[in-house]
């Protein structure tokens, strides 16, 4: 309780000129270790089945087939294939852009805005005189997936510049902030209640909720980014879910990705 | 309907009549009945796009009830005054402002009188 109070007065600080991120992270580490005292922090990136362990079991069993297989595969094909220039996705990344999720989002100074690894994909694809892809849709996911798959076992290292202060700060805003006819903000469920059961869900820690995207989700029947989760989490409290890669959503990422830093990506992933 | 549906029905409430009778003529006789404020509280409070009071809250009867909040039991006992718990219900926030739970009243959530109605529900558990 004490530490939730804590928190609460460490976010509730909203002067920019204040914003301290490796701060704030020490205090969301700090709050889940507290938390679950005998999960430690890394085990976090299995979401809600880390908490249980019927479930984890569960599905760990659908995990011997998984469902993002076929993205992944699809998406090597996809990421090798030339453009009509003649160029490809690799000529627009860092190390051929293997191995290289643990740094998105970042902050592109020039742009002033945040930029996802699937904002990322577009704008490579526009570089190139190629129409972008839609971020709900498939190809986008299988995309992403095989690029996640390149970088799992490598911790997040999100930086944030001075210029990129005020994009964290509105996502970390966001985080906080109560929404929709039934009040609820991230924090309400994703901290404060994290570990109780809403119905028969249990409610995940949000230090891990960056590390394994995109998801295969049951309920979806495809692969899905982060965003399609942020608008299903806005939608079931009554609040507008926003367009995916919409700067809001963004900044949120920005803000969730950096609480996740030293955690190990392991996506994709798969979700009931 | 389709045809051979309708049919296996009425074959199954003739066998029921005649397996049944008793059952079924008790059925006929008894008096229409009115729901007290009570049976439309509890529907309230379990609707899952109304109270949905059974995602945080355990009650008697609840199946899969989730555990955010306190089971609500001895009602009368924790809440002498009803109007306390009527607050609680219409605005937690007035009782501890960082609560999780739905301002059901305030967000017009539930009207008026559905509060009232889950707040009868409540106080008889
Ligand atoms: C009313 C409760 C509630 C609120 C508010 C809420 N969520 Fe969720 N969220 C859930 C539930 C339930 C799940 C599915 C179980 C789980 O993994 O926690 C979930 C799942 C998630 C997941 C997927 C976890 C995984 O392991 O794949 C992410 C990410 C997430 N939420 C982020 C957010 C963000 C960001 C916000 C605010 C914009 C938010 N949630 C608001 C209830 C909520
Ligand atoms: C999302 C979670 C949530 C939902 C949904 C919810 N509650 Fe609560 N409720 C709580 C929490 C948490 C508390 C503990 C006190 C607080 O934080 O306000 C509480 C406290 C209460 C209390 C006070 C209990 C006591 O003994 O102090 C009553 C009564 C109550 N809730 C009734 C209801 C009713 C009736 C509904 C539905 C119409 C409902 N709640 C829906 C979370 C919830």
């Amino acid at each position: 309780m004490k530490i939730l109070v804590a928190l609460l007065v460490v976010f509730s600080v909203t002067l920019p000129a204040l914003a301290d991120p490796e701060a704030d992270r020490l205090a969301f580490a700090e709050f889940y270790l507290s938390r679950f005292p005998s999960i430690e922090l890394q085990a976090h990136k299995d979401g809600a089945y880390a908490l249980d362990q019927a479930k984890r079991e569960q599905w760990l069993e659908m995990e011997d087939f998984p469902p993002y297989e076929i993205a992944v595969d699809e998406g090597e094909l996809l990421y090798a294939r030339a453009f009509d220039n003649g160029e490809s996705y690799a000529a627009c990344f860092d190390q051929g852009g293997l191995g290289i999720k643990q740094n998105y989002p970042y902050f592109d100074i020039e742009r002033s805005e945040v930029i996802t690894l699937e904002m990322a994909l577009n704008l490579c694809r526009e570089k190139h005189g190629e129409a972008p892809l839609d971020y709900a849709g498939e190809l986008m996911g299988n995309l992403t997936a095989y690029m996640a798959y390149t970088s799992r076992g490598n911790k997040f290292a999100i930086t944030v510049p001075p210029e990129g202060l005020s994009a964290y700060e509105a996502g970390k805003q966001f985080f906080y902030e109560r929404r929709g006819q039934l009040n609820f903000a991230c924090s309400s469920c994703h901290l404060q209640s994290a570990g109780g059961m809403l119905r028969a869900e249990i409610l995940s820690a949000s230090i891990g909720h960056a590390t394994h995207w995109p998801t295969y989700r049951f309920k979806w029947e495809q692969i899905g980014g982060l965003h399609k989760r942020f608008i299903e989490c806005n939608e079931q409290v009554g609040a507008e879910g926003l367009a995916q890669q919409s700067p809001a959503y963004r900044n949120l990422e920005y803000f969730l990705t950096y609480m996740n830093n030293g955690m190990t990506l392991n996506g994709p992933a798969s979700r009931k | 309907m389709n045809r051979n549906l309708s049919m296996i029905l009425r074959l199954t409430a003739l066998v029921a009549s005649i397996l049944f009778p008793v059952s079924l003529a008790l059925a006929e006789e008894l008096p229409e009945v009115i729901p007290t404020s009570i049976d439309k509280g509890r529907s309230i409070a379990f609707n899952r796009n109304a109270g949905n009071c059974l995602s945080c809250h355990f009650v008697v009867d609840a199946e899969l009830p989730g555990n955010l909040g306190p089971p609500l039991i001895q009602m009368q006992a924790r809440f002498p005054d009803r109007a306390v718990l009527r607050a609680q219900i219409w605005n937690a926030a007035s009782q501890n402002p960082d609560t999780i739970m739905p301002p059901y009243g305030k967000h017009n959530i539930l009207t008026e009188s559905e509060v009232d109605l889950v707040v009868d529900y409540i106080y008889s558990l």
